[in-house]
């Protein structure tokens, strides 16, 4: 039974703990697998534990499961606070948590049994593809059906960005599992060879571009300023950056394929238009953190504002790095080295997951009737534990990407190569064992979260509903 | 690429440039009406929040510019507007070519010099060895072992023992060609009981532990089956790369099991050649270098002071 005059947390409440739940999952698989880069031995000669099957679902877990679940359950806290409206159906919004927390037990099922399309961020097979599309439009018409109903004219700036992430997702999960069926679990593309691959690089890439930023940027304009109690810093600057994004980043995904049988011209386009997406890219980071500026001593005493304030540094910092890596001369080096590895951390663990926890822990104490999280101080521990960790891990894989990528192209006086592959697995080792300490520090922060959350929740009303807030004119 | 579709990629590329461009000129000017520094706009979502309309900071404005004229200028330097070739006639092929001249040119006369050389007398030259050494390292070790000892399925290279011939000149095809192996399935040919016999015959001719009577019937098996390949006495062929059945070495393991699978299902097996891989002066290299692992220097005949 709707009642218009609340609006609908339930939905966000299962979305907000299948995003904890998830994460932690997701990324105990990330340090298993790290740990079998050091101790292959840790696959206990177990098909469905290999290295190559649980990378995926390591993958698929972090982005999709704990990252998408972030993704929805804040989009429907925050579309329904911006509009000033409940969700647009309640039964949609509940068909597309129970369907996407399918989605995601039939991925985590099926990547250990082998079964897999081989594309990268879209192994799932053509079935649970078809659901996936079935589940998005769900949430796309939630979601949008929203904003129509809403009770202010301005759409607000998190909403774009929302907005943007829902329907590029929904075109480019489309487009790049087209697939002629050959039974139930197994599948062929139906594009070939170079063309094969550059959809799914313009699919991969734009993955990374609305789904871990365009849709993580809509929850950094909503609890930044929430968080610090300042207006946004420049309403023309979100404008700007919102469209040369958007259309620029549609071009980018080339970069992942110097050097190789895509024609010249297109990986050319790739890298141009990688460079040209720095400044747009850093227009967000701009405005998140100059929206702190006469505030900044919120920080010393609020970890909240800490973890959103860090990741958006951490935002800038691997929105820099990226445009650098597409260049063709410094690809030459990093691609197939574990600095692709760090920098998509940097992204991962810095940024998207780090905006998410918190966002979470200024979220979670508003759904579930509290004034805030039960532990402070776990908070700034979960935050010091978790920065300590991204910087380990993206360091160690800095400098072990660029040592290999170095050990790689070295020659010796004849012209032969100076080291074997083998050498430079070696001395990756030390690497692999910082990386490793890195992940576990981020998951153990995930464990401090997990107390928090359950604390916070015990004393909490787990059926807690908020009216609808009247729009105002003044603050 | 056709000529529309070139000039389809050129106006798509050149609007949403020229648009970054014209968004930037639009915004970066303060217009009538817009609020003052410390106001906002006068909007207000979910009880407090707002927007100030700051103007776009400076710094990033001409990293957005430079990025733009960097990104347009490299479009007329390079490859990238459709099939317009960049003023520079840059290729990713042409690249590769350019380096190929340029290692021809640095390293040609070591290579000269080796190329007059004999398998044999490779094997003696330090140089030859130590660049057979890596570049064995770099693209045999992979299958052959880094102790070039093998691996089920890969040959040992360091033994006596060789599939098509270890004199220099087979070991230079077996390198410089490829080879392909090729055992035929036999299932349709014998009955379950005949394969098993040939098994246990196959395992007596190596002198492995096997059932008596199986063997004997095996053996008139084996003289009408196999013998064409492997020969009477089962010591192979090394012009067809029949391996020796006699001599205890096995290439896919001396088990029941793995016998009977390779008779039942044939055995297929690739040696690729790596003329085009590695040029055949550096493939001669490599031959010389396996060559030598199973030929100390005291057997050529030359230094014998060990």
């Amino acid at each position: 039974m709707a009642d218009e005059t609340t609006y609908n947390d339930v939905v966000v409440r299962q979305f907000v703990l299948a995003t904890v739940f998830w994460g932690v999952i997701g990324m105990a698989v990330g340090v298993l697998i790290a740990a079998q880069l050091m101790w292959p031995a840790l696959n206990f000669d177990l098909p469905w534990l290999t290295y190559s099957r649980l990378r995926p679902l390591h993958t698929n877990a972090v982005i999709f499961a704990f990252g998408g679940s972030a993704l929805i359950g804040t989009s429907y806290y925050i579309v329904q606070r911006t509009c000033h409206v409940r969700l647009f159906s309640d039964k949609l919004a509940a068909f597309s948590f129970w369907g996407w927390q399918s989605v995601i037990v039939l991925v985590a099922i099926t990547l250990p049994l082998g079964i897999t399309q081989s594309k990268e961020y879209a192994e799932a097979e053509w079935p649970i593809d078809i659901l996936i599309a079935v589940v998005w439009i769900a949430y796309a018409i939630v979601f949008f059906g929203t904003i129509a109903q809403r009770k202010i004219r301005h759409i607000y700036v998190a909403n774009w960005f929302y907005a943007a992430f829902v329907i590029t997702i929904a075109v480019l999960h489309i487009f790049n599992n087209l697939v002629i069926p050959a039974g139930l679990t197994k599948s062929y593309p139906i594009y070939a060879g170079v063309v094969d691959a550059m959809v799914q690089w313009w699919y991969g890439h734009n993955a990374v571009g609305f789904f871990l930023t365009a849709g993580f940027l809509g929850m950094m304009y909503y609890f930044i300023p929430k968080q610090a109690n300042r207006p946004i810093y420049s309403y023309r600057l979100s404008i700007v950056h919102f469209w040369a994004l958007i259309s620029v980043y549609m071009w980018a995904g080339p970069h992942h394929l110097h050097y190789t049988s895509l024609p010249d011209w297109a990986q050319s386009l790739g890298m141009v238009f990688s460079l040209i997406l720095l400044a747009p890219s850093w227009g967000g980071m701009i405005n998140g953190i100059m929206t702190l500026s006469g505030a900044w001593h919120k920080l010393r005493t609020d970890p909240i504002l800490k973890f959103l304030i860090v990741s958006v540094s951490f935002y800038g910092m691997s929105t820099f790095e990226g445009p650098m890596m597409s260049i063709k001369t410094v690809n030459a080096l990093s691609h197939y080295t574990d600095w692709t590895i760090g920098h998509v951390h940097s992204g991962a663990l810095g940024w998207v997951a780090m905006i998410s926890i918190g966002s979470l822990y200024a979220l979670i104490p508003k759904i579930f009737g509290r004034d805030k999280m039960h532990s402070t101080a776990a908070i700034d521990l979960h935050f010091w534990i978790s920065t300590i960790g991204v910087v380990l891990y993206i360091a160690s894989m800095w400098i072990a990407g660029v040592m290999q990528g170095l050990m790689w192209r070295a020659t010796n006086d004849d012209g032969t190569l100076t080291y074997s592959f083998i050498e430079s697995l070696e001395a990756t080792y030390p690497y692999y064992a910082i990386r490793l300490l890195g992940g576990a520090l981020f998951l153990a922060g995930m464990g401090v979260m997990v107390w928090n959350v359950y604390r916070t929740i015990q004393a909490g009303d787990s059926k807690a509903t908020v009216p609808v807030m009247p729009v105002s004119t003044t603050a | 690429m056709s000529s529309w579709l070139s000039i389809g990629v050129i106006v798509f590329t050149l609007v949403n440039i020229a648009a970054c461009w014209w968004l930037l000129q639009t915004n970066s000017k303060r217009r009538k009406g817009d609020p003052q520094a410390n106001e906002t706009m006068g909007h207000v979502w979910d009880g407090d929040l707002q927007e100030y309309n700051q103007p776009l900071p400076l710094w990033w404005l001409m990293l957005f510019y430079i990025t733009i004229i960097f990104g347009v200028g490299y479009l007329l330097l390079y490859p990238g507007l459709g099939n317009y070739a960049g003023m520079l006639g840059w290729t990713q092929d042409g690249q590769y070519e350019k380096q190929l001249r340029q290692a021809r040119y640095r390293y040609g006369e070591i290579y000269d010099r080796l190329a007059d050389l004999s398998i044999e007398q490779l094997a003696q030259d330090e140089q030859a060895l130590a660049i057979g050494h890596r570049l064995y390292v770099n693209n045999c070790s992979v299958c052959h072992g880094s102790d070039a000892r093998g691996a089920p399925g890969f040959p040992n290279l360091a033994d006596d023992d060789w599939l098509y011939g270890g004199d220099p000149r087979n070991i230079e095809i077996s390198v410089v060609n490829g080879r392909a192996g090729m055992m035929p399935p036999m299932a349709g040919a014998m009955s379950e009981q005949a394969l098993d016999d040939v098994v246990e015959y196959v395992r007596s001719l190596s002198g492995l532990s096997h059932d008596e009577a199986m063997s004997t019937r095996g053996a008139s098996q084996f003289t009408s089956s196999c013998a064409a390949c492997h020969g009477s006495d089962g010591r192979g062929n090394q012009f067809i790369g029949a391996p020796n059945l006699t001599d205890d070495i096995w290439l896919y393991g001396s088990g029941a099991a793995e016998i009977r699978a390779g008779i039942v299902n044939g055995r297929q097996n690739r040696m690729p050649a790596h003329d085009d891989l590695l040029g055949v002066e550096r493939a001669r290299i490599v031959a010389a270098y396996v060559y030598s692992l199973s030929h100390d220097d005291t057997d050529a005949g030359g230094n014998t002071d060990q």
